[in-house]
C-alpha cells in the first residue's frame, strides 16, 4: 500500500570544511503532498536542500530519488532529473529581468504559454513587473518570481527554503495559495519553514530536524492535534523564534 | 493591489529611488559614466590648448580605448563568469600579432594596393586567421591550465603567470626573438585632413572595428541564449546548475571566445604598433588589469567604459608630461574606485 | 642551541637539513673553496636573494596574498644605498643613509599599498602593486638624472671594502683577502642574521596569527584578531627585508640598474623559486633559490652545448638555445604548481613522515 517515496536520504553526512552538519540524515519524502521540514536555525535544513540538490556534497549516505540513486550525481543533471529549487535568498538574478528569469527556467527555450496563464492566476503581479530587472524588486515579488521559476517546467519535487521569511501577510497569503494549486497539480513539495501557522493547515506530513538529523517525523494532523508534541518540538522553534 | 502599498516598504532607499525611475517597462541605462567621460574629454579642451591637437589627441585615445577594450573584454568576461584570474590573457594578444605576420607576405598585394577596401579585407582575412589559431590556443589552455585549478585563486594567478612565460617562450622558439614587422596597410597610412585636423586613418579604421565588436557583444548577450546563460552566469553560477544547465560548458565558450577577442586586439594592435616584440601583450596588461577593475568585474559596457577612460588619460597625460601616463592610470582607478568601489557598472555578485 | 637560533623551526627532515647544512657550509666558506670572481658572485646571489625570497614566502606563504611589488622594494632599496653613496660619496655614513632611506620608502610605500587595497578583493591587492611596480619602473627611467636612467648608476664602496684593499697582507687558504672578499661576507653575514630574523617572526605568536588569517580569515576576525592589521605589518615587514636584499645586491655589484632590479623578470624569477621551494616554509626559500641561482649560471651553459649539437635541426636548436632557459624553468613551475603544491621542502618532509 506504502508508494515509495519520491524521495529517500538514507544515512547523509555532509561536511562543509571542518563542520560536521548533516549527521546521519534518513528523510523520505512521501509522493505528493507537501512534506514540511521543521527545525531550529543551524539545525541544518538548508544544508540537506542544497545537499539534495548537489551543491554541497554528502560525504556519506545515500540519496535516491524516484527511484533513482542521485548522490554522486552534479547539480545540473540532478535539476534534469525533475528537482526544482529555491533557495532561502531565491536566487534571483538582478540584472536580468523577470521574464529572462524565467526564460532561462524554461529549458526548452520558449513557454508554455497555458502554463504561463495558471501561474499568473495566482501571482498576478509578475504582469505588472515582467520586464523589470530583478534587482528592483522587493523581497515579496522576488518570491513570487523564484517561484513562478521553479514551477514554470512541471517538476517532479520542489524544494523551497523558507519562503515567506520576512514577507507581508498579504503576499504569504499568495504564497499559500499557489502551494495549494501545486498540490492539485500533484507536485510534490519538501518546504523548509519556520512559521508553523502557515504550515499547519498546507501541510501533509512532517519532519524536525536538529543538530543534523531527523527528530521526528509523522503526519502533520498528528502533529496538529498534539500540544504536548507540539510544545516538545517547538520549543526547538521558540529558541530560535525569539 | 495591495501589494503596491508594501512593495515600497521593503525596498531599500536606493532600490526605492531606481523603482521610481522605472516606471516604465525596460531597463533603466546608467548614464553617469557616459557623461563623465565626455566631460572628460571636454575638460582636455583647455588643458591642451588647441583645437586640432585636442582633437588629434581624442580620436588617437578613442582608437586606443577601441584596442585596449577589444583585447581586455575576454579578460572581463572570464573574471567575471568564471571567476577566474587568467594572468595569461597577455600571451593571446601576442599570438594574435604575431599570427598576423604570417600572412604579410601572401596577402602582399592586398596591403601594398592603394584600395580601401582591399586593405579591409585583408585586415579581415588577418583577423580571421589569428581569432582561429588564439581560439585553438585558448581551448587547449583552459584545458591545461585553468581547469585544473578552478576555485583557487592562488594557484591560478601562479599557474597563468607560468603558462604566459610558457607560451611566451614557444612563440620566441617558432619566430624568434628579434623585432616582428606587421606593416600597416598603403591604404590606411596617413590621415584624413578636415580643416586644421588630421585623423589617421588606421585610427578610424580601429574605432571602427571596436564598435562593432562592443554591438556585437552587447547583441551576444542581450539577445542570445548564451548570451543569457552568461550574464547569469556572471551573477550567481550555482543557480544556474540549479536550473539544470551545465555551465562549464558555458565557460568553455567564454574562455575560448576571451582569446579569440585578446588575438583580434592583438592585430590591430600590432598593425598599429607596426614593430613590436613578444612582450607586446604583457606591456598593455597593467592596463587591461586596471581597465577591468574599473569597468567592473563580468561587465562588458564597463570594460568598454573603462578602457575608453584609460585610453583618453594615458593619452593627454602623455601630451602633457610623457612617461607619468602609467602613474595617471592608477590615479584614476583610485578614484573611480573611490567613487564606485564596485567598478563603474557593477555586476551583483552572489 | 640549535632550537634556540633557529626559532623552534626544525627543517623536519634529514634530507632538508643535510641540504641546508651543505649550503650554508658552501656560502660561508665559498670565496675560499671556489675562488673567482664568478663563483663568488653566484654565491654572493644566492645570499641576497635567499633574503628576498624569503621576505616574499612571508607574504605569498604567510599572508596568502600576491604582491607584485616585491621587486620594486627590492629595487627601491638598491637605488636608495646607489644613490646616496654616489651623491654623498663612498662613506660608511652614505650607505647608512642610503639604506635607511630605501627601507624607511618601501615601509611607508608597503604600507599606503595595503592599507587602501586589502580591505577589497584581494585581486584588488595584486592589481594594485602590479600597476604600483609598473609606475615605480617608468619613474626611474623618468628620473635619470638620479637613477641614471638606462644605464643605471654606478658607485664606489668606503676605503675597507673597495678590491684594492687588503684585510691580511698574505693569503689565506690560497685566496687574497680583499676588500671584495670582505663585502662577500658582509653580505653573507647580514644575509645570514636576516634569515635568522624571519624564522623568528614566522615563528613568534605574530607569525601564529598570520596563519590562522590565511587558513580562515573569517573564524580568525570572529575570534577578534584585526586582520588588516597584521596583514599590513606583515606587508611593511616584507618590504622592508626586501629592501634590505636590495641594499646588500647594491653593494655587491657596487652597481644598480633597472634591468637587474626594477623588472618584471626579477619578479618572475622571484615567484618562481618561492614557489619551487616551498611556500610558507621560510627554508623554501634556500632551496628555490639554490636551485634557480645554479641552473640559471649552469644550465644555461649545458643549453647552449645541446643546442650546438641540434645545428641540423633548427626547431629543436632554438627549443634548446640558452636564451630559452626560462621555458624550462617555467615548465617545471607550473609542474611543481600542480604536482608539489608545497614545494621542494613540502616533499621532502612528507617523505620523511612517511619513512617514519
Amino acid at each position: 500500500m506504502p508508494d515509495r517515496p519520491l524521495l529517500h536520504l538514507a544515512g547523509v553526512h555532509t561536511h562543509i570544511g571542518e563542520y560536521h552538519i548533516l549527521q546521519g540524515v534518513e528523510l523520505q519524502v512521501p509522493r505528493s503532498g507537501l512534506t514540511v521540514l521543521l527545525g531550529r536555525n543551524g539545525a541544518g535544513k538548508s544544508t540537506t536542500l542544497r545537499t539534495i540538490m548537489g551543491l554541497w556534497h554528502a560525504s556519506a549516505g545515500r540519496i535516491r530519488f524516484d527511484g533513482q540513486d542521485i548522490s554522486a550525481l552534479q547539480t545540473p543533471e540532478i535539476s534534469r532529473a525533475g528537482i526544482a529549487f529555491v533557495p532561502e535568498d531565491m536566487g534571483i538574478f538582478s540584472n536580468l529581468t523577470v521574464q529572462e528569469n524565467l526564460r532561462l527556467a524554461a529549458i526548452r527555450g520558449s513557454f508554455d504559454e497555458a502554463r504561463l496563464e495558471w501561474i499568473f492566476s495566482f501571482f498576478p503581479a509578475l504582469k505588472r513587473f515582467w520586464l523589470r530587472p530583478g534587482g528592483t524588486l522587493s523581497g515579496g515579488q522576488k518570491q513570487m518570481v523564484a517561484i513562478a521559476r521553479a514551477i514554470i517546467e512541471p517538476r517532479k519535487l520542489l524544494l523551497i527554503d523558507e519562503p515567506t521569511k520576512g514577507l507581508a501577510p498579504s503576499i504569504v497569503d499568495n504564497l499559500a495559495q499557489a502551494f495549494e494549486e501545486l498540490k492539485a497539480r500533484d507536485t510534490t513539495i519538501l518546504l523548509v519553514e519556520q512559521n508553523f501557522n502557515f504550515v499547519r493547515s498546507l501541510g501533509d506530513h512532517v519532519a524536525v530536524m536538529d543538530d543534523g538529523r531527523i527528530v521526528h517525523h509523522g503526519s502533520m494532523a498528528e502533529l496538529s492535534g498534539d500540544e504536548s508534541l507540539q510544545a516538545r518540538l517547538l520549543s526547538l522553534h521558540a529558541r530560535a523564534v525569539h | 493591489m495591495a501589494a503596491a502599498a508594501t512593495d515600497v516598504s521593503d525596498l531599500s532607499p536606493a532600490q526605492a529611488g531606481t523603482e521610481a525611475l522605472e516606471a516604465l517597462p525596460g531597463r533603466a541605462r546608467d548614464l553617469v559614466p557616459g557623461v563623465l567621460i565626455l566631460a572628460f574629454i571636454a575638460m582636455a579642451l583647455p588643458v591642451v590648448g588647441s583645437v586640432p591637437t585636442w582633437v588629434t589627441l581624442t580620436v588617437a585615445g578613442l582608437a586606443m580605448g577601441m584596442m585596449l577594450f577589444i583585447m581586455a573584454s575576454g579578460l572581463t568576461l572570464v573574471f567575471g563568469l568564471m571567476d577566474v584570474m587568467n594572468l595569461g590573457h597577455a600571451a593571446f594578444v601576442a599570438v594574435g600579432a604575431y599570427t598576423a605576420t604570417l600572412l604579410v607576405g601572401p596577402l602582399k598585394g592586398l596591403l601594398e594596393s592603394g584600395s580601401v577596401w582591399a586593405s579591409l579585407a585583408a585586415i579581415a582575412a588577418v583577423i580571421a586567421l589569428s581569432m582561429l589559431v588564439t581560439a585553438a590556443l585558448g581551448w587547449m589552455f583552459e584545458r591545461l591550465f585553468v581547469r585544473p585549478v578552478y576555485g583557487d585563486h592562488l594557484k591560478q594567478i601562479l599557474i597563468t603567470i607560468g603558462a604566459m612565460i610558457i607560451v611566451e617562450q614557444i612563440v620566441l622558439v617558432l619566430f624568434g626573438a628579434n623585432q616582428m614587422m606587421l606593416p600597416m596597410p598603403e591604404a590606411l597610412r596617413g590621415s584624413l585632413i578636415v580643416g586644421d585636423v588630421a585623423v589617421e586613418r588606421y585610427r578610424l579604421v580601429a574605432v571602427g572595428v571596436g564598435l562593432v565588436v562592443f554591438t556585437g557583444l552587447a547583441l551576444l548577450l542581450a539577445r542570445t541564449r548564451v548570451g543569457l546563460l552568461i550574464r547569469a552566469g556572471v551573477e550567481d553560477r550555482a543557480m544556474v546548475e540549479a536550473l539544470g544547465y551545465r555551465i562549464r560548458n558555458v565557460f568553455i565558450a567564454v574562455f575560448v571566445g576571451g582569446s579569440a577577442l585578446a588575438g583580434l586586439g592583438g592585430v590591430m594592435w600590432g598593425f598599429y604598433r607596426e614593430q613590436f616584440t613578444v612582450a607586446i601583450g604583457a606591456e598593455v596588461l597593467v592596463q587591461m588589469l586596471i581597465i577591468v577593475i574599473i569597468g567592473g568585474l563580468g561587465s562588458v559596457t564597463g570594460c568598454f567604459a573603462g578602457a575608453v577612460l584609460i585610453a583618453l588619460s594615458t593619452n593627454y597625460v602623455s601630451f602633457l608630461m610623457p612617461d607619468l601616463a602609467l602613474v595617471s592610470n592608477i590615479l584614476v582607478m583610485m578614484l573611480v574606485l573611490l567613487w564606485r568601489p564596485q567598478g563603474l557598472y557593477p555586476v551583483n555578485k552572489h | 642551541m640549535f632550537t634556540g637560533i633557529l626559532s623552534g623551526d626544525l627543517p623536519r627532515s634529514r634530507w632538508l637539513a643535510a641540504l641546508l647544512v651543505l649550503i650554508v657550509l658552501y656560502l660561508a666558506t665559498a670565496p675560499f673553496l671556489f675562488p673567482g670572481a664568478r663563483s663568488l658572485n653566484v654565491a654572493a646571489t644566492i645570499c641576497v636573494f635567499v633574503v628576498l625570497v624569503a621576505s616574499f614566502d612571508l607574504l605569498l606563504g604567510y599572508c596568502g596574498v600576491v604582491s607584485f611589488a616585491h621587486a620594486m622594494f627590492y629595487g627601491i632599496g638598491a637605488y636608495g644605498v646607489a644613490i646616496s653613496m654616489y651623491k654623498l660619496g663612498p662613506t660608511w655614513t652614505a650607505m647608512g643613509i642610503g639604506a635607511l632611506a630605501g627601507i624607511g620608502l618601501s615601509v611607508l610605500l608597503s604600507f599606503l599599498i595595503a592599507l587602501v587595497s586589502l580591505r577589497v578583493k584581494a585581486i584588488f591587492y595584486t592589481m594594485m602593486t602590479l600597476a604600483v611596480a609598473a609606475a615605480f619602473g617608468a619613474l626611474v627611467m623618468r628620473l635619470s638624472g638620479l637613477t641614471g636612467g638606462d644605464d643605471g648608476r654606478a658607485f664606489k664602496l668606503p676605503p675597507s671594502l673597495s678590491p684594492g684593499a687588503r684585510l691580511f697582507e698574505n693569503d689565506v687558504f690560497g685566496t687574497t683577502v680583499n676588500g671584495k672578499v670582505l663585502t662577500y661576507y658582509l653580505v653573507f653575514v647580514c644575509a645570514l642574521a636576516l634569515f635568522l630574523l624571519m624564522l623568528r617572526v614566522v615563528n613568534s605568536r605574530f607569525g601564529r596569527v598570520l596563519e590562522a588569517i590565511r587558513e580562515n580569515e573569517f573564524r580568525a576576525e570572529a575570534i577578534g584578531y584585526r586582520t588588516l592589521y597584521y596583514r599590513v605589518v606583515a606587508n611593511c615587514v616584507s618590504a622592508a627585508l626586501a629592501a634590505c636584499a636590495g641594499v646588500l645586491m647594491a653593494l655587491w655589484l657596487r652597481y644598480v640598474g633597472p634591468q637587474t632590479t626594477v623588472g618584471f623578470n626579477v619578479m618572475l624569477n622571484i615567484l618562481l623559486m618561492a614557489v619551487i621551494g616551498g611556500l610558507g616554509t621560510i627554508y623554501g626559500s634556500v632551496l628555490g633559490v639554490a636551485l634557480f641561482v645554479v641552473a640559471e649560471n649552469y644550465l644555461q651553459s649545458l643549453m647552449g652545448g645541446m643546442s650546438a649539437s641540434f645545428t641540423s635541426v633548427p626547431m629543436l636548436a632554438a627549443l634548446f638555445h640558452p636564451d630559452r632557459w626560462l621555458l624550462w624553468f617555467g615548465t617545471v613551475f607550473v609542474l611543481s604548481v600542480y604536482f608539489f603544491p608545497s614545494g621542494i621542502v613540502g616533499k621532502l618532509r612528507a617523505s620523511m613522515r612517511e619513512a617514519l
